[in-house]
């Protein structure tokens, strides 16, 4: 069992050095979105690495340590893109390296459909 | 060994914490205080599986399941309303 913590040590190493880029990314990046994606992947990717190693430490909770990561999976990017879809509809300033906005393009495409559509969704 | 490569681990999740905090504390804007948090409350799961591992405790896995439902809910409920007022 000696390599098996081993494995889960180098897991949680790793698992804390994607967290500490996702903050790294957090401060660093020049707008809201970028700040959005730099934050929400890498801290997923850093939460589950670090379950895997608990996982290879403790093999008997690994039905808990499974359930917790499945749910982090599915609820995590649905936050992320609620979180960009109320910044985008808000009209938070894009950096000027921005290069393509599709939901933009959409939007101007439907015109007054959009405003349509909000009132509708408020009634 | 695992010791070391634990407190290690500890540590930079610490500076993780540590550099969200300073976008949680600088953010220019409400939403980007709103993302800052979010990140927060995934390191913090981190953390808590961290403390499970030290205490060699299970319970604190079903603290973490909870903490994590009601984070993601509470940043759904703080985007929508954003969405919506100023």
């Amino acid at each position: 069992m000696e390599l098996l913590d081993f494995i889960g040590g180098i897991l949680l190493l790793a698992g804390a050095a994607f967290l500490l880029f996702g903050g790294l990314g957090l401060v660093r990046m020049p707008d809201i979105f970028n700040r959005i994606q730099a934050g929400t992947k890498t801290t997923t990717l850093g939460t589950l690495f670090t379950l895997a190693g608990a996982a290879c430490m403790h093999p008997d909770w690994g039905f808990k340590l499974l359930l917790i990561g499945v749910f982090l999976i599915f609820t995590n990017p649905l936050s992320s893109q609620v979180l960009a879809s109320t910044a985008h509809h808000r009209g938070m300033k894009k950096t000027v390296l921005t290069k393509v906005d599709r939901l933009a393009e959409d939007e101007g495409d439907a015109g007054s459909d959009a405003n349509t559509n909000r009132n509708e969704d408020k009634l | 060994m695992v010791d070391l490569l634990f407190i290690l681990a500890a540590i930079i999740a610490g500076g993780a914490f540590m550099l969200a905090l300073l976008r949680f504390v600088l953010g220019p804007t409400r939403l980007d205080r709103v993302v800052a948090f979010d990140v927060l409350t995934v390191i913090s799961i981190t953390f808590i599986v961290f403390a499970a591992l030290i205490e060699g405790r299970s319970v604190y896995l079903d603290v973490a399941l909870v903490y994590a439902l009601l984070s993601f809910l509470g940043v759904i409920a703080i985007a929508r309303y954003f969405e919506d007022r100023f």
